[in-house]
């Protein structure tokens, strides 16, 4: 009897997590049959980020003349949706189903594997273009800035969150985790995320996408205790709260902070606002339970720390400790700063990992960069002082929020861009040849773009290979590879 | 026919409480994802049931109005046991955006406004709805997500609004002009 229960509930959870169709197929259905044969505007979006797909979908559904193509580095869509997003979040990744109708839509075409500033540049694309959508992300990271951050045993935790989600550019990292302790440096939702892929029991990883390597490599390690260091203090926390009670929540573990961390935080609680307030007193209920708890594997926060050097190992091959200044809070609320109280800590650690942000690059010099922002200087996502140029996402923005911001961006800036076609701030009277005009340039240069069915072969082989584990796909690592399955 | 469906579906909810109570939950999200699966299986199990014309309880139309994010007004006559993100996609209506995680508690994207009074007689809200509801744009005292709330009978007339982006849409309008 409870075996063909389970079996039944095996199939509803199949059923409900893997079945879009209903979901993203009427998005597009509501304008039926309106699409002219050869869309006369043409806009090219550089990258396939949910910010690029996102205005994509923006822009197909606000005018039935428009045909736009996704320009996207690598073979592969979706960017930190793939690449970015925990594995143990499946549920994140169901955005997945409407970017396909999006990019399954016949006035949206994907173009992979063609590295936008490299293979073709922004100016040739603005010339057979209307508009071009810069959504390219943030691909570098703010570095930490101390002394012996490049020591052995010190990861960004970009890089370390591309290693374990399979992007190719991170497949070599394999990340030393013979240690007891980990430290993290920064608590945004990506030090939470790291946190927890370092103790989640294995079990619970095993069902998930995340690349056989990482989890052979967690299967090893010897991880035991996981601090999430940030400047400030328990009231500042940058992470969500669906972050930390998934952390409250994880088998196994039990929290390990100090009590000294949240000196005054109980008399604040009544004034805060309602999410600061939920996610402080969620804290604040570990910090209570975490004596009670029996469990070998720990984690927890230490506020008011910053990072002064990274200390190497006798005999200086690699990081084994971090120094940390503590600091005390000036003023209150989001606006508090920290400052140092002159006193020092050092903790033994040999992994660490910087998580303090990531920041987007320069793409090309034709294009307005503000170097201190880390952003493409915009107003309202029409990139300053250059017609039809735009942007959005990370590149709009900075790094931050959550994909509903990112959405709700992207559909700023595609709203921002429609309104320049209707107005006719873009000139639409000359007709331009879109992808048409880049294609000679790309054969010329020897790069071939791998189209949305050529991906959906690289789909379906990393799908059937992790059928064999159990897995909703196992990803392909290497870039060869995946073009070679793409045009097999 | 819609009977005998209909009868396999309540037997498949039955089953699922059944091993809840056998087997215990590993953890809190395990015992959410299954929260979710119950209300979407009582929700195909109550579309199932408008099929058969022999059930009136279940097979009552109940109107419901969409004020989406433009301001623009949608009324539908919808079935008792959908949630609202269902009532969104399967009337087409157009809302951008909306439900971005397709109902598994993992975005704000199907945030709605209710009325008060109505608000007042739903369901109680669990802690990962908050969770979510904490991230949203333009939260309100009466705010819930859509694919938490299941439609009744008593909830016929109501009128349910998407927050609108106010100030984008003024600094939208001082651009243009």
């Amino acid at each position: 009897m409870n075996r063909t229960v389970q079996k039944s509930l095996f199939f509803i959870v199949k059923s409900v997590r893997t079945s879009p169709s209903n979901f993203a197929g009427k998005l597009y259905a509501w304008r039926g049959l309106s699409t002219t044969p050869d869309p006369h505007t043409k806009v090219c979006i550089v990258g396939g980020g949910p910010a690029g797909f996102y205005t994509a979908q923006h822009i197909i559904k606000g005018r039935p003349d428009v045909q736009v193509d996704v320009y996207e580095r690598l073979p592969v869509p979706f960017g930190l949706v793939r690449f970015g997003v925990a594995p143990d979040h499946p549920e994140v990744k169901n955005v997945i189903n409407t970017f396909t109708q999006t990019a399954q839509h016949e006035r949206c075409r994907f173009l992979g594997n063609v590295n936008v500033g490299k293979d073709v540049s922004v100016d040739e694309l603005r010339q057979v273009y209307h508009a071009v959508v810069l959504s390219y992300g943030a691909e570098g990271n703010r570095s930490l800035g101390v002394p012996g951050e490049h020591l052995s045993g010190v990861y960004s935790a970009k890089d370390f969150v591309g290693w374990y989600n399979g992007l190719p550019y991170n497949r070599e990292l394999q990340p030393d985790l013979s240690h007891d302790t980990a430290v993290i440096l920064g608590q945004g939702n990506v030090a939470v995320d790291v946190a927890r892929i370092l103790l989640a029991p294995l079990d619970m990883l095993k069902k998930t996408d995340i690349t056989q390597a990482a989890l052979d490599a967690l299967a090893n390690s010897q991880v035991r205790r996981v601090l999430i260091v940030g400047r400030r203090g328990p009231m500042q926390v940058a992470c969500t709260i669906k972050e930390l009670r998934e952390m409250v929540n994880l088998p196994g573990t039990q929290p390990d902070m100090l009590t000294d961390d949240f000196h005054g935080v109980n008399e604040a609680l009544k004034d805060l606002p309602r999410p600061r307030k939920r996610l402080t007193e969620l804290m604040l209920k570990a910090l209570k339970e975490q004596a009670v708890k029996g469990a070998h594997r720990k984690w927890g926060f230490r506020f008011l720390r910053s990072p002064l050097d990274v200390l190497p190992s006798a005999d200086g091959t690699r990081a084994a400790a971090i120094r940390l200044a503590l600091n005390k809070l000036e003023g209150s609320g989001d606006e508090a700063r920290a400052v140092p109280t002159g006193e020092v800590e050092e903790v033994p650690c040999g992994v660490i990992i910087s998580s303090i942000g990531y920041k987007s690059l320069p793409i090309d010099s034709a294009v307005p960069f503000d170097p201190r922002k880390a952003i493409i200087p915009n107003t309202m996502g029409r990139v300053q002082e250059t017609t039809g140029l735009y942007c959005s996402g990370w590149v709009k923005r900075g790094p931050t929020g959550v994909i509903a911001t990112t959405m709700n961006d992207s559909f700023d800036t595609g709203r921002v861009l429609l309104q320049d076609l209707d107005s006719g701030a873009i000139d639409l009277s000359e007709a331009r040849l879109g992808a048409q005009g880049i294609a000679p340039l790309l054969e010329k240069r020897g790069v071939r773009p791998v189209s949305f069915s050529d991906w959906e072969k690289i789909s379906g082989e990393e799908v059937r290979r992790g059928e064999a584990q159990g897995k909703p796909r196992e990803k392909m690592l290497d870039v060869q590879e995946m073009l070679s399955v793409a045009w097999s | 026919m819609a009977k005998h469906v209909c009868l396999q579906s309540v037997l498949s909810v039955r089953s699922v409480r059944l091993w809840n109570a056998l087997s215990g939950f590993q953890s809190r999200s395990d015992r959410l994802q299954f929260q979710l699966l119950q209300r979407r299986q009582i929700s195909r199990q109550a579309q199932l049931f408008t099929g058969s014309q022999n059930d009136s309880s279940l097979n009552t139309k109940i109107l419901v109005h969409f004020i989406n994010q433009d301001g623009v007004k949608n009324s539908v006559t919808v079935s008792e046991g959908e949630t609202l993100l269902d009532v969104v996609i399967n009337k087409n209506l157009d809302i951008s955006g909306f439900g971005a995680c397709e109902g598994t508690l993992a975005c704000s994207t199907c945030h709605l406004v209710f009325e008060e009074n109505i608000y007042n007689r739903l369901d109680p809200v669990v802690d990962e709805e908050v969770d979510m509801l904490d991230l949203a744009y333009g939260v309100s005292n009466t705010s819930r997500l859509g694919c938490q709330v299941t439609v009744e009978s008593w909830m016929d007339g109501m009128t349910v609004c998407v927050p609108q982006e106010v100030k984008d849409q003024r600094e939208l309008s001082k651009r243009t002009k």
